[in-house]
């Protein structure tokens, strides 16, 4: 990261940084103070983050065994009957696959209008501000809005119904579906960004050469973005995989995945589960579950799937970084 | 008609198509305001601008609406939601307020102060902090932080003093206002290190070449050149703020009841659940239609809010580009 008036000492030539040392004695107080303060802001924060990766990796490897991750939930009073994380885990990758696949081409499709037609203009300009909108969204109305139309007769298939006729509403359809707008707006900014960097001469090219612009788009600009939409769909499952509320809302939060119809494969869509967020959510003292081991060891995956979703786009970043021009 | 869709699609298609889906993503949204709105109307309804007022017992009132069942009185859907808007507010400003002083050092830290080697540090350790999930820092909140401060922060005589209105068992505004300004942090220095790299190098020379200390000039002029900067970032983190249910659910308390300032230091130990975690943990009896109305009220005025303070803060983000673009 290079940043613009620093004074690291990488960037000051010898014995400047005795002069500056000299000099600060003769600051005032307050700024010392003021300086002393960032300072140790810093460092508070790094403390921070550190104690609790450390102490959530204590307890994690405290608690995580492979048995746990293999074995099913089980409903249970005391700890040491409740059995595994594995349909939590199973339920975290699901919904990422799910909200990922909706929000992909949808945030995709969305940024490449914008950039490339974005005619009329007010339309676009709606666009922008509606997806800055559901950035700012909190969740948890997002969440109970997508409860509200999944519980619509309409959409009985994606969960199911009682005999009454009322729809349960909650499903990995449903919660998948509500969880792509969580993931869009990463996506979204990410690609936007990336083809508006893209320079003009490229496209003139590309149409120079008799390229349509869809052919453009498909040939020339869509490879030279694919980093960044790598990028901004990590970030995006990043968020799903830590989202709460709407899982807690929207899952129905049952211990084991529980097939909604008959039907192999799409009966567990229609079906509820839980996720790793809401187990560890359920398995809190605040939760039905109360078993605090269990908890910190979801917590504990979770937290190596963030970190890994992390490094990720570190890593796409400085590949990136390495061969910056577009092949 | 598989070799037709393979075919490449002509440009008119093309911008259908692409068009199409940045509509849908726009219908979406709308739809979610007028569902949101729709459901919200009943409560509203009954109780007009008296819902966020104070008097009767939240909680009371929200249990009522469970009993009330599927064909509910009109008096069922009394609700005075004070205690829940104030203590979103309570904990939305506090969190911000700490936040800022917070993330203006730490951005001062990372971009004025730091060695690099130090930097490279931090700054993957603030991208981390902003990734932690809310329910990660719930647990340690619930596990380790209220232990703490039920074992070692509350006396025995605060405990009594209070004992006739509210049980001081460790939850409360304490906790939940120390784990809110920890999310929220690392999106605001996110923000406003951006906004502090971009400030030209060339004015912050002036400074120095005038004769300022290092401090002053980063004070009178980084700082004050990224002012509209770091008001968006506040916006936009307190958009986070009012929105965060699970970890504040977990943390608060989740009592409907409102902390009161003048009763000294216990203020901050007082229990306290707002707007969101309400939602979160009301959601299952959401078959009652006037806990239903309810419900989807809090989350109505939530989504006004923070869509009020998104749309603000993207303004001011703006203004803020146009103007270092020079």
């Amino acid at each position: 990261m290079s940043v613009p008036g620093t004074t690291g000492p990488g960037a000051t030539p010898p014995g400047r940084r005795q002069r500056l040392l000299g000099e600060l004695r003769l600051w005032r107080p307050l700024d010392l103070a003021g300086v002393a303060a960032a300072w140790l802001v810093g460092l508070l924060l790094v403390l921070v983050a550190g104690t609790l990766l450390l102490y959530m990796g204590y307890k994690g490897l405290q608690y995580v065994n492979l048995d746990l991750l293999v074995s099913r939930p089980q409903p249970g009073s005391d700890q040491s009957q409740t059995g595994g994380i594995l349909d939590p885990i199973v339920g975290t990758l699901l919904i990422i696959v799910i909200a990922t696949a909706i929000a992909l081409p949808l945030a995709v499709g969305a940024a490449l209008w914008i950039v490339e037609y974005g005619r009329p203009r007010w339309l676009a300009r709606v666009v922008e501000s509606g997806i800055e909108v559901i950035a700012g969204a909190p969740s948890i109305a997002i969440a109970i809005f997508g409860l509200a139309i999944f519980q619509l007769p309409l959409f009985g298939w994606a969960s199911f119904a009682a005999d009454g006729g009322g729809v349960f509403g909650r499903s990995f359809i449903a919660a998948g579906t509500v969880m792509s707008l969580i993931a869009l707006p990463s996506i979204f900014a990410t690609t936007r960004e990336a083809l508006q960097s893209v320079p003009r001469h490229v496209r003139e090219a590309s149409y120079g050469l008799g390229k349509t612009r869809w052919a453009t788009i498909r040939r020339v600009l869509l490879p030279t973005v694919r980093p960044d939409i790598a990028t901004g769909t990590a970030l995006g499952m990043g968020r799903i995989a830590g989202d709460t509320a709407i899982i807690v809302l929207l899952l129905g939060a049952t211990l084991q995945l529980q097939a909604g119809s008959d039907i192999p494969g799409v009966g567990t869509l229609q079906g509820t589960g839980s996720t790793l967020t809401s187990y560890v959510y359920n398995n809190s003292p605040t939760g039905e579950g109360n078993a605090p081991e269990k908890a910190y060891a979801a917590a504990f995956v979770l937290m190596l799937l963030i970190i890994g979703l992390n490094l990720l786009v570190a890593f796409i970043g400085r590949r990136r970084a390495g061969n910056d021009l577009p092949r | 008609m598989l070799r037709r869709l393979r075919r490449p699609l002509t440009d008119r298609r093309a911008e259908q198509l692409l068009g199409g889906t940045a509509v849908a993503v726009v219908l979406v949204i709308v739809a979610m305001i007028v569902f949101i709105a729709i459901s919200a109307w009943p409560s509203f309804q009954h109780n007009g601008l008296k819902w966020f007022g104070s008097g009767g017992d939240v909680d009371a009132e929200l249990g009522e609406m469970v009993n009330a069942g599927a064909d509910p009185s009109d008096e069922a859907y009394r609700l005075r939601a004070w205690p829940l808007v104030y203590a979103t507010a309570l904990t939305t400003i506090l969190a911000v307020g700490i936040g800022v002083v917070v993330s203006v050092l730490a951005s001062i830290f990372i971009v004025e102060l730091a060695p690099p080697r130090v930097r490279s540090i931090v700054v993957p350790v603030v991208r981390l902090l902003a990734a932690v999930p809310s329910v990660v820092y719930g647990l340690i909140g619930i596990l380790v932080l209220v232990p703490f401060v039920n074992d070692h922060l509350i006396s025995e005589g605060q405990r009594e003093s209070v004992a006739y209105v509210i049980p001081l068992t460790g939850p409360g505004l304490l906790v939940s206002v120390v784990l809110l300004t920890l999310m929220i942090t690392p999106i605001m220095i996110a923000l406003i290190v951006d906004a502090m790299s971009a400030v030209p190098r060339g004015w912050r020379e002036g400074a120095l070449a005038l004769g300022v200390t290092q401090w002053r000039a980063t004070m009178s002029v980084s700082v004050k050149a990224i002012r509209p900067a770091i008001v968006a970032a506040a916006v936009l983190a307190s958009a986070r703020a009012l929105g965060e249910a699970i970890m504040l659910s977990m943390v608060s308390g989740s009592k409907g009841f409102a902390p009161q300032p003048w009763d000294g230091l216990i203020f901050l130990f007082e229990p306290l659940r707002p707007l969101a975690a309400t939602i979160a943990e009301q959601s299952e009896g959401i078959s009652a239609p006037a806990l239903k109305a309810s419900v989807y009220a809090m989350a109505l005025v939530l989504l006004v809010s923070s869509l009020f303070l998104s749309v603000g803060g993207s303004i001011i983000k703006r203004r803020f580009r146009v103007g270092t673009a020079r």
